[in-house]
């Protein structure tokens, strides 16, 4: 199926090379399309506004420009802040995102690694973030870093267990961990016996979408979940004392991160790279996955931002009160349903 | 109809924004500042303009000003009487009337106190400069606002105070 691949013949460290490439490509680029469709444009239409219009064509170059100002701006390290850390939290956060990238599908051969445990590896690297985030709040010697440090430790890590319990669904379903064998899981399923558009788990995983949704929201720190970077209580929380190119990096890593959450949740409940019709073993489909992917990535991703441009903050507890009181007993009784049909059946 | 609850609602009034910003019918709310400019209301408070001949050099603005932002100095001088044959007036003249805009903070009290009407609102607003210390408007130049002050409005059926002219 891959003939087209092998016909060269890459020795591993070239394969390597390649994959590193594209990931250093891929990642910022992606933050780049989320932060100038979503935050510039979506953003600005759903306040009644045209959002930035100078910059390059109707404005789309705006934030290349403003990336270019934060290189341009002075490295501001506190005089108290333990440097190292400081230094080493941004490397953190954005390692944490670009580790994700590794296991997503694109199509049937365009995976980085395809990793027998594919999202157990994405959610376990996207939970490190946590580490960076705390690293920051505590490094920065800043009583508003730290408290916007340790709420996002507390919401993140409460966030977590609903997102796992609601990726179970899926899983049990797949009957795989392997980001593929779900996507392929999907392409050969069917709905009631009419499987020309295969079984998006989204029809029957959809209590579980619906949890992974909010859980994202929440991992990505954005309203309505924003209590960490609160700016108007913790004036930016664990970022606060970053300038210049580490606040980029901050930055970076939310829209990045922001992309592979949406990219996982289109591989798990819309089917990924699988366009109905595709054999999902042909060539065609390493052609039209990536872009199948995308459109999917950005139904989803509206969706994300949509909600994060619509609703008021949570208060602490009421955040606290949503995750583990509401969203995990929830996940636990989908997972048993699933658990139960998919004996039965 | 059935209560639709409020972050359903929530949602629905985002998106019905982001389809009316988007049609050639409905537009954003803002306007594309330097390239197309916002029609102020006649009435909005831009910048003060300074009509000279109705100043006596009271000092009540200068006093009242809460930022001290308002330079007035004067010398008396004689003025030809009103009547022939009558005694000369003796009058302020006005040899220096300033306004601070980098400090005024556009509370209109200067034009509220005034008792000769020398004061007036303009919704003009483009008069940013690069150097603040330019800012500082002499008479002059407050003088040349006189000429965008709008006429005042009419009040509404029966009211019994008469609408104010602006001197031109």
């Amino acid at each position: 199926m891959n003939e087209l691949i092998l016909a060269v013949e890459l020795a591993y460290w070239q394969q390597t090379l390649i994959k590193v490439v594209i990931a250093a490509v891929l990642v910022p680029t992606t933050a780049l399309i989320f932060g100038i469709v979503f935050l510039f444009k979506v953003m600005s239409w759903m306040q009644s506004r045209m959002g930035p219009q100078e910059a390059g064509p109707r404005g789309l170059l705006q934030l290349l420009a403003d990336g270019a100002k934060f290189l341009q701006k002075e490295d501001i390290i506190p005089d108290k802040a333990d440097r190292f850390v400081f230094k080493a939290a941004p490397v953190v956060v954005l390692a944490s995102t670009f580790l994700t990238y590794v296991v997503l599908p694109a199509g049937p051969d365009l995976i980085i690694s395809n990793l027998p445990t594919g999202i157990f590896f994405a959610l376990a690297v996207s939970s490190l973030s946590v580490i960076g985030v705390l690293m920051a709040g505590w490094a920065s010697s800043n009583k508003y870093a730290l408290m916007g440090g340790l709420r996002a430790g507390g919401q993140l890590i409460a966030y977590e267990l609903p997102l796992i319990l609601a990726v179970v669904g899926v899983v049990i379903q797949a009957g795989s961990l392997s980001m593929q064998d779900i996507v392929l899981a999907q392409a050969n399923g069917s709905v009631f016996g009419f499987s020309a558009v295969g079984l998006p788990f989204l029809i029957t995983q959809i209590l579980g979408f619906a949890i992974f949704m909010v859980a994202i929201q929440a991992e990505l720190t954005q309203p309505p979940f924003d209590m960490p970077v609160a700016e108007s209580e913790v004036v930016g929380g664990f970022h606060v004392e970053y300038t210049g190119f580490r606040f980029l990096f901050f930055f970076l890593a939310e829209f990045a991160t922001a992309f592979a959450f949406a990219a996982i949740a289109a591989t798990l409940f819309l089917g990924g790279w699988y366009v109905p019709g595709v054999d999902p073993d042909s060539m065609l489909a390493n052609v039209v996955g990536p872009i199948a992917l995308f459109v999917k990535i950005m139904v989803v991703a509206f969706l994300i931002f949509w909600f994060r441009f619509t609703y008021p903050r949570f208060r602490e507890d009421q955040l606290q009160r949503v995750a583990w009181k509401y969203l995990i007993p929830l996940a636990l009784v989908n997972i048993t349903i699933t658990g139960v049909l998919v004996v039965a059946l | 109809m059935p209560k639709v609850p409020g972050m359903v609602k929530g949602l629905g009034v985002t998106f019905r924004t982001m389809v009316e910003t988007l049609k050639p019918s409905g537009g954003p709310a803002t306007v594309q500042y330097p390239h197309e400019k916002e029609e102020p209301t006649a009435r909005a408070r831009g910048v003060i303009a300074l009509h000279e001949e109705n100043c006596t050099s009271c000092m009540l603005c200068s006093r009242e000003c809460p930022d001290w932002c308002i330079y007035i100095e004067a010398h008396k001088t004689l003025a030809p009487p009103r009547r022939a044959g009558g005694k000369p007036r003796q009058v302020n003249k006005l040899d220096r009337f300033a306004i601070d805009y980098s400090l005024c903070m556009y509370c209109g009290i200067c034009v509220e106190v005034c008792p000769f009407d020398a004061l007036f609102w303009s919704p003009e607003y483009e008069f940013s400069e690069v150097s603040i210390a330019d800012l500082l408007h002499e008479k002059e130049r407050l003088g040349e606002w006189m000429d965008t002050v709008p006429e005042f409005e009419p009040y509404e059926a029966g009211s019994e105070a008469k609408t104010r002219k602006v001197p031109r």
